[in-house]
């Protein structure tokens, strides 16, 4: 089975095809900004971050700028940096540059300010444009997805039906020679025992354990309990009463394949099929580290309804839920409702998804990219200053 | 599962039901756990994608759903009573040693 894609220097292939501009630090976002806005086929990153961090932080930070620039989305990148921050954005374009794609570089304190650097990026970015039109679609295997999964705004349809339908595409990704990644780790606590039986050797089981463990420990090092603050509002008035509950709904978008890695956040699996990637909790950070790390198309449930995308992948929603899926009609892609109503079969529901996701690799808009949704958040793990 | 399904049980070892729609105090309905058929009574509304107990659960046992433990009973609940966060806790990482 095969999509429509794009192939890359690297030999990766991609879903999409952005010429990307990337704001190595907060200062210069303004100026991405500036000179992606009005040029159709680019993006910009909203990226606040790239200075006063240090160690592990600055790391994560860098890891998931170069990871956005490299993933097979994108066609080329404009890395746009101010020129006195933590991360030179010489540095985040070398990292993009090693997947053989088109990378330029311009610094605001070395290019006259400002408005001489956007009206220089925009001529650049022109350029990738025209030779990004050049490029076609051909035939990929489906082997070569990367499918991202998530679940935001649950309620009780997410684990009674979107999940475990999502679950069944999952596995029909996974006979294809595909990958799918599973992450949110706080998500995880009370249904981990369940994902670690799945691991292939017992040194991942015990990878899921210990990532479980350390979000439960950074909660009560901050004097939190992180079950009292998961379930949100909103899940519990959905009907979702323990975190436990919650993650035992939640993995189900694993479907029953084997766990072959466990993997930090932002970062590529070396290994096809279930891959677990150890992100927090928060809806956005999830998608951006699951994009970084080289997903080119994501799937994601909901029950209570969530707007957001990614800049540079598709994110499909999908709800059991019929009435939300009536009244967000404009945020939602995939209405699974029937399963919980009995009229249609779990196979039947799976297989819809696993379709609408080989088409919307192949080039069908999302809701969430007619709305424009470029939703972007790195997770920070240390004090920046 | 027919169309006039209300409530779901997941897992043969599920203490508890999920109505998939609004039920109403003192209604009935026939529930199939363990490879028989109960008749349970709401005790109070039950709203939709919530849980009711499908048989005595006394304080201190688990609350369990898909098969597994999803929280621990704070007081003892009847059968056919709304079990949410106002009767049932998290395990913590502490019940667990």
């Amino acid at each position: 089975m095969t999509f429509q894609g794009f192939r890359r220097p690297d030999g990766k292939a991609g879903t999409r095809n952005y010429v990307l501009v990337i704001p190595s630090v907060g200062c210069a976002q303004h100026t991405a900004q500036s000179v992606a806005g009005s040029l159709k086929g680019a993006v910009y990153l909203p990226n606040t971050l790239g200075c006063g961090q240090i160690g592990a932080d600055r790391e994560q930070t860098k890891r998931v700028l170069v990871g956005f620039g490299t993933n097979p989305n994108v066609f080329s990148v404009l890395v746009v940096g101010l020129g006195c921050e933590s991360i030179p954005a010489k540095e985040v374009a070398a990292g993009i540059s090693a997947s053989g794609k088109r990378v330029e570089c311009l610094e605001i304190q070395s290019s006259g300010g400002p408005r001489r650097t956007a009206g220089a990026g925009r001529r650049l970015v022109k350029e990738m444009l025209a030779d990004a039109a050049r490029v076609e679609r051909e035939p990929i295997p489906a082997s070569e997805l990367i499918l991202g999964t998530e679940c935001g705004g649950s309620d009780y349809t997410s684990g009674l039906a979107s999940n475990p339908a999502l679950g069944f595409a999952s596995d029909l990704i996974i006979a294809e020679g595909g990958t799918v990644i599973l992450s949110e780790t706080p998500e995880l606590i009370g249904a981990e025992h369940i994902i670690a039986k799945r691991a292939r050797s017992r040194g991942i089981a015990r990878e899921v354990l210990e990532a479980t463990a350390w979000w439960e420990n950074k909660a009560i090092e901050s004097g939190q309990d992180i079950r009292e603050a998961n379930p949100s509002p909103g899940n519990i008035a959905g009907g979702i009463t323990t975190l436990e509950e919650k993650s035992l709904g939640c993995i189900y978008k694993a479907g029953t394949a084997p766990l072959e890695e466990v993997i930090p956040y932002a970062c590529s699996p070396s290994k096809k099929g279930l891959i677990f990637m150890d992100t927090p909790a928060h809806d956005i950070e999830q998608l951006t580290d699951m994009v970084a790390g080289g997903a080119q198309i994501v799937a994601f449930t909901t029950g209570r309804g969530t707007p957001i995308g990614s800049p540079i992948a598709p994110v499909i929603k999908l709800t059991a839920n019929g009435e939300l899926y009536r009244t967000m009609s404009d945020a939602i892609d995939v209405d699974v409702s029937r399963l919980l109503k009995g009229s249609e079969t779990l196979k039947h529901a799976g297989q819809r998804i696993f379709e609408r996701i080989m088409v919307t690799a192949s080039g069908k808009r999302t809701k969430a990219e007619r709305l424009g949704q470029r939703d972007f958040c790195i997770f920070t793990v240390g004090t920046h200053i | 599962m027919g169309q006039k399904t209300k409530a779901i049980v997941i897992n043969d070892r599920d203490n508890v039901a999920t109505a998939l729609v609004s039920i109403e105090a003192d209604a009935s309905l026939v529930i199939e756990h363990q490879g028989r058929r109960k008749e349970i009574t709401m005790r109070s509304v039950v709203p939709a994608g919530h849980k009711f107990a499908l048989c005595e659960i006394n304080r201190g046992e688990y609350v369990v759903k898909y098969g597994e433990p999803i929280g621990i009973a704070l007081v003892r609940i009847r059968p056919g009573e709304h079990a949410h966060v106002h009767n049932v806790r998290s395990r913590s990482r502490r019940d667990e040693e």
